[in-house]
């Protein structure tokens, strides 16, 4: 057998791509990307939520929100493992990333302008990132499906707080429930176009289907989504910012009015509300605390050498 | 997808140069009193201490161990998957209980 026609039967037979198999060069290319990606939306999201940790209104949130984004940098870091199992180094890809040439989740690029943000960042962009998460759990390479399961585990929490949030400020005063609509009014579209372009336009979805790398499509993803998401708002007594939502009974899905696919290219190409802001405040945290790394290392020498001389 | 960023201009592919900056250490952990050690993922650290920190930090945020070990991944010698089929691949059925019949009557054995 030569090693295509290996990872070819591999893929043929749903088993798992590890690590030090054969693999065609794209495949590994798109994976590190892919993963990279991943990682990178990990870390930089936490900066939207991390924004209103001194402010959240109650300890109980406080605490809540700081194990909320603790987990999404560990979320980072579960990720740049295994994209470093393909070969390349987590030193690299942060370099990529604070010189702007790999790419975060756009949806990082939003502002959160009141606490109800938070909760509409858990119930709304932690479920988006779920729909999609679950299904990378059954991806084809064994380290990035590993980390999903991992992942996943952990996500659930992030929505449901969130939700309680909103049903909260739901239940609460005029001005909570207003908050809480203006959130949703807010986040609801660019949670949709999380999922991506639409699959007409998609141009490696099918090769990444081939690949067992997405098991659906972004369409798809984003119905599933749409459709476990509305009944939650109806519960809450707040209204889907889109007059042309509607139950098609033929279907057996929600019906969306169309999305601003203009928008989110923009926001892609850097001129989102946040693009810049974010860069900078993760290039500049690195480098404030260039220190503690240069630190840890020269203890570590340090002690390597008096051990070697004891 | 969610993390699918698509592609853009400005955009570079990362080199295949491997791992450099600080040593990996693959991490493993006893998630309880009476099981084994398992490999659950691998951290960069500078020294063996702070990595046994980092991985309570990266993996245990849930009481998932009561105990934790750390290797340097440098340190692990592997079987090579192209030679699998050489390592793991002959079949002894007689090894197995199934292999055997054991009349009815005899009930369970
Ligand atoms: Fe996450
Ligand atoms: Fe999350």
């Amino acid at each position: 057998m030569t090693p295509e026609e290996r990872f070819d039967a591999l893929i043929g037979e749903d088993l798992k791509i590890e690590p030090r198999d054969p693999m065609p060069d794209a495949y590994r290319a798109t994976m590190i990307r892919q993963i990279a990606q991943h990682a990178h939306s990990e870390v930089i999201g936490m900066q939207p939520e991390g924004n209103w940790i001194t402010r959240a209104p109650s300890l109980k949130r406080k605490a809540i929100l700081i194990a909320k984004v603790q987990d999404e940098a560990g979320h980072g870091l579960y990720l740049y493992s295994a994209a470093e199992t393909l070969g390349v180094s987590r030193a690299e890809l942060v370099d990529l990333l604070h010189e702007g040439r790999q790419k975060y989740s756009s949806i990082f690029n939003y502002p959160t302008l009141t606490w109800a943000d938070i909760g509409a960042i858990g119930w709304l962009v932690d479920g988006a990132a779920i729909t999609n998460q679950v299904m990378l759990t059954r991806t084809s390479y064994g380290p990035y499906s590993r980390a999903m399961i991992r992942i996943c585990k952990e996500e659930s929490f992030h929505q449901r707080q969130g939700y309680e949030i909103m049903r909260v400020l739901s239940e609460g005063t005029d001005a909570q429930r207003a908050m809480a609509q203006d959130a949703l009014d807010r986040w609801w579209w660019p949670s949709l176009m999380m999922f991506g372009p639409p699959d007409a336009e998609s141009t490696h979805t099918v090769q990444s289907m081939a690949w067992k790398i997405k098991l659906e499509t972004n369409d798809q993803l984003r119905q599933r989504f749409i459709d476990a998401t509305v009944p939650q708002a109806e519960y809450l007594g707040l209204k889907v910012p889109d007059p042309d939502l509607a139950w098609n009974t033929e279907t057996g899905h929600y019906d969306v009015g169309p999305i601003d696919w203009d928008e989110f290219w923009s926001v892609v190409k850097g001129d989102g509300p946040c693009n810049k802001e974010r860069s900078a405040h993760k290039v500049g945290v690195w480098e404030e605390h260039a220190w503690v790394r240069e630190a840890a290392a020269a203890h570590a020498a340090k002690a390597r050498t008096a051990a070697a001389s004891a | 997808m969610s993390y699918d960023v698509p592609r853009t201009d400005d955009e570079v592919d990362p080199t295949l140069a491997g791992t450099e900056g600080s040593p990996l250490w693959e991490v493993f952990i006893r998630a309880d009193r009476g099981l084994n050690h398992v490999h659950v993922g691998s951290l960069h650290a500078p020294d063996a201490a702070t990595a046994l920190h980092h991985a309570r930090d990266v993996y245990t945020r849930r009481k998932e161990g009561v105990s934790i070990w750390v290797v340097p991944s440098s340190a692990i010698t592997a079987t090579d998957p192209h030679d699998a089929t050489d390592w793991f691949g002959s079949e002894h059925p007689y090894r197995h209980p199934t292999f055997y019949e054991i009349p009815e009557e005899v009930g369970h054995m």
